[in-house]
């Protein structure tokens, strides 16, 4: 078991909770350590509970478990809220002068900190400081280097100046201080350091890097919880590399704006939620018949309808399958950790192009909040390549016109691509449209041409099959008999679990699939093993019916849809009740 | 790009299926002309197309195009010039188009003021699905679906462009050729949108805004003293309703185009073979 320290700051939402909480997770990253980060978020206006939790290890950490070490309450709540986790030793830091926590009850066995963090905090220079005072504090309970705090402080504050790190800096020692003084206890934390480099991020983050490492130069968007992060983290970013971002008036205009740019021969994508999937959905049939390259990315939130938007869920992978009228051709990537975020980002661009096919990149809610720590390394910019598929430029271009010179983007071919000839290429000039059409992009309604271009465009993702690595990623006994498979993020959970459930003497292969269309065939694996588990975020099983419609075998199933996470913990007990039944 | 394009460069070989005496004839070949005059050719130009009889445009015309889905038209006009700022891109669809399933993005193109033009063919009616009420048929308009008349005031669609901020603003009638291909000139020269209502008869489902009565009413702005860098006059044409005019209503003298105010000028179809220079620095960002 990994020997961890878990740390959480809770309060109401206008708390600044988050950025807090991101702080300290800065501060121990670079200190060396590991770190994986969770939200507890109702929804983002000011009066809901929210909190910032941190898990940390000097070795890998990839998932949450139960257990709260050191929790700082800004809120009587947040005290209730985490009390199932909260156990014998575990210290909480708060504010007694503050009125709502006067009362506070801090249950006896744990240790109860009252440290007047807004009075320190003033003292240091502004009220506002004072969960700053509180990592301080926290920084002596777990006997953390404050250096370390120091330097992410000086990180979040260094563009407003440095009089502004000076105060953080100071009103964090003031917190410490206080501690060392007024407190007379020896604490069980000992946070130690060590001198590996590790980077900090997030899901969409690591979506948007992806994007501009993969050349992706236009993006439009319109703003939705959780994707609206991928977004953000583009603009002003996106522009150094000669990109721009256009916050779109809604999520149709957002998709058919990304699409002019593709059709300008641009890479561009467009990031959304379940809602906004919704309305992109006549448009994404479009994309596919005039066979434009565009990367669509829903960052999965709980659904039906506004659902609860701040929520975990994987209830849209039919939506992705199969939404849209008619039937379209597509590919439907899903990253299962944070760095694959960022690669997987990358492959759905050049699938997109080298198969002129849009592309859904989904990652669930869970993936895209969660901060992880990796090795820079993990985000290699040298191992990025860029394939463009199939372009004609004006020396090639007469290869692929017919005799009267005209280009035929639709031309039909043996594997189903066809040239792409971008604006300003003399000798190019086509219609694309989203009535069916011959070679030239003419509409017709020929019989013959019909099934030669559905053929045409079907045999593309048959191309791509063949072409393309769909291979899912392994952990555990490859010889066990109990095969458990996810897809999303819950492979971190999953690969935890393997080690309550060795505890138990349970052996498990853990297969996880980061592709959903196509997909891996696991016949195999499933025929390999005595009884095939599949893990997932939504009621229905969704996932689950693919693998048994591939396999044609039944499976075992394991869904959860609170809107909340699998833990490591929890999963393993999951998989063993499931055994035993 | 050659100086020697003849407007009829711009012509696909498809024959137009319109019905004879269709106003979107006319609407098109002075799209062409306009096109070929300002020094375009077929394949710099990039001609968005929306859904309904207008639409079929993106057909008939030659040149790079995208006929898309009914009513977003403009945000793929937006997309094409933003990534590809040397291309001349014109936007062209119906009243339903613009007005009614599209017209949430009518009214923010406008304000973006992307420098494209925006070509409203405005038949009063919904032509392909064979006359039904649009958005600018008269209140008293006996349709298929409004056999009383719609009872609602149409859509003033100048009017609207100048209330979202609009830089250039006008009107023309597709059987008026010369002065129709003049003022599509002018929105294609425009440093901004351009946006031209062109009245273009319907003549198989709208036996009321006809050639005859357009003719009959329509003043042009040009024989008038209207003084189109004036927003006040603008304002004075636009909201009277008992005149129908054609012309140039409004032009700001002073508009920036969207590239220019947010700083985009590259082709951004051009990238290199592996990530960008200086990509590690956004790993760095993470420590
Ligand atoms: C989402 C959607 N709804 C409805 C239609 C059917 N439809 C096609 S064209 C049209 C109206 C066209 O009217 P207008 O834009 O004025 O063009 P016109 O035919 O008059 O040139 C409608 C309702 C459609 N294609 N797509
Ligand atoms: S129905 Fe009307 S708008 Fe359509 S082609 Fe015929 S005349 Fe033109
Ligand atoms: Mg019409």
């Amino acid at each position: 078991m990994v020997a961890d320290f878990n740390w959480a700051i809770g309060g109401e939402a206008g708390d600044g909770i988050d950025s807090t909480g991101k702080i300290f997770a800065q501060a121990l990253s670079r200190s060396g350590r590991h770190v994986f980060t969770s939200k507890d978020f109702a929804s983002r206006i000011r009066g809901g509970y929210t909190a910032y939790k941190v898990r940390t290890s000097v070795d890998r950490v990839q998932s949450v478990v139960d257990r709260l070490d050191v929790l700082i309450a800004l809120t009587p709540r947040t005290i209730e809220e985490n009390l199932p986790e909260l156990h014998e030793g575990s210290v909480i830091i708060y504010d007694g002068e503050r009125t709502t926590m006067a009362n506070a009850e801090i249950p006896e066995e744990m240790v109860g900190l009252d440290v007047p963090l807004k009075r320190l905090a003033e003292e240091a220079g502004g009220a506002i400081m004072r969960n700053v005072v509180a990592l301080g504090a926290a920084c002596e309970v777990t006997d953390f280097p404050i250096e370390n705090l120091d330097s992410a402080l000086e990180k979040r504050f260094k563009d407003k100046g440095q009089k502004l790190v000076d105060n953080n800096q100071e009103a964090a020692r003031a917190g410490q201080s206080y501690v060392a003084e007024e407190f007379d206890h020896e604490f069980d934390y000992e946070l130690e350091t060590t001198d590996n480099d590790y980077v900090l991020l997030n899901g969409d983050e690591a979506i948007g890097m992806g994007a501009i490492a993969a050349g992706c130069r236009f993006y439009s968007g319109y703003p939705i919880t959780p994707a609206t992060d991928v977004m953000e983290y583009l603009t002003g970013r996106i522009e150094r590399y000669g990109g721009h971002v256009v916050q779109a008036e809604d999520e149709l205009s957002a998709i058919n704006m990304a699409l002019g740019a593709a059709r300008g021969g641009a890479r561009s994508m467009t990031a959304t939620s379940g809602p906004g999937i919704d309305l992109m959905t006549e448009t994404f049939g479009l994309v596919a018949t005039s066979e434009t390259p565009l990367v669509i990315c829903n960052v999965m939130r709980s659904g039906p309808s506004t659902g609860m938007p701040t929520k975990q869920e994987q209830g849209d992978l039919n939506g992705m399958l199969y939404g849209g009228h008619g039937e379209i051709p597509r590919f439907v990537l899903a990253p299962t950790t944070i760095d694959e975020c960022f690669w997987k980002t990358v492959e759905a661009f050049n699938l997109a192009e080298k198969y002129q096919t849009p592309v859904y990149l989904t990652a669930d809610l869970s993936l895209a909040v969660t901060e992880q720590t990796y090795e820079p390394d993990a985000f290699d910019m040298d191992a990025v390549e860029i394939d463009r598929g199939f372009v004609v430029d004006e020396e090639t271009i007469g290869d692929h016109q017919t005799d009267a010179e005209q280009f035929k983007p639709h031309e039909i071919t043996d594997d189903g691509i066809s040239p792409r000839a971008f604006p300003g290429t003399s000798g190019g000039a086509h219609m694309s449209t989203g009535l069916e059409h011959d070679e030239l992009g003419r509409r017709t309604e020929e019989q013959e041409m019909r099934v030669e271009q559905v053929d045409k465009r079907n045999r593309k993702v048959e191309t791509a099959e063949e072409r393309e690595d769909w291979s899912p990623r392994e952990f555990g006994d490859a010889e066990a008999d109990t095969l458990v498979v996810s897809w999303g993020s819950n492979e971190g959970a999953l690969i935890e679990a393997l080690e309550y459930l060795e505890e138990d003497d349970i052996d498990v292969r853990v297969i996880s699939v980061p592709y959903i269309f196509p997909r891996p065939d696991l016949t195999e694996a499933v025929e390999a093993a005595e009884e095939t588990i599949v893990v997932e975020c939504n009621a229905t099983g969704q996932f689950a019916d693919l693998v048994e419609h591939d396999v044609l075998e039944r499976v075992e199933r394991i869904n959860k849809y609170t809107g909340v996470r699998f833990k490591a913990d929890e999963l393993a007990r999951d998989i063993k009740a499931t055994l035993e039944a | 790009m050659s100086s020697d394009v003849r407007f009829t460069d711009f012509k696909s070989d498809k024959q137009p299926t319109w019905c004879p005496g269709c106003g979107d004839f006319g609407t098109m070949n002075g799209m062409m002309k306009a096109l070929a005059e300002t020094g375009n050719d077929p394949d710099n130009t990039f001609v968005v197309a929306g859904i309904g009889c207008s639409g079929k445009i993106g057909t008939y015309m030659r040149s790079y195009a995208l006929h898309g889905v009914h009513g977003r038209a403009l945000p793929v006009g937006t997309g094409v010039k933003l990534a590809r700022p040397d291309i001349e891109v014109m936007v062209a669809g119906g009243d339903g188009d613009g007005y009614s399933i599209g017209a949430g993005h009518f009214v923010h193109a406008v304000r973006r003021n992307v420098d494209m033009t925006y070509v409203v063919m405005d038949n009063r009616i919904y032509g392909l699905t064979k006359g039904q009420a649009s958005p600018t048929s008269r209140s008293d308009f006996e349709t298929s679906t409004t056999p009383e008349g719609s009872k609602q005031p149409p859509v003033n669609p100048h009017a609207l462009a100048l209330a979202s901020g609009a830089s250039f603003i006008a009107q023309s009638f597709s059987s008026d050729a010369l002065r129709h291909q003049e003022i599509i000139q002018e929105a294609i020269e425009h440093d901004g949108f351009g946006f031209v209502n062109v009245y273009s008869p319907c003549v198989t489902f709208n036996d009321v805004d006809t050639y005859d009565y357009f003719r009959d009413s329509l003043v042009d702005l040009q024989e008038t003293d209207h003084d189109r860098h004036d927003y006040e006059d603008a304002k004075e044409v636009i909201l009277d309703a008992d005149k129908e005019y054609q012309g140039i209503i409004y032009q700001d003298e002073d508009s920036v185009p969207y590239a220019e105010q947010h700083g985009i000028s590259a082709d951004m179809s051009d990238i290199p073979d592996g990530a960008p220079e200086n990509a590690t620095d956004l790993v760095r960002e993470f420590y």
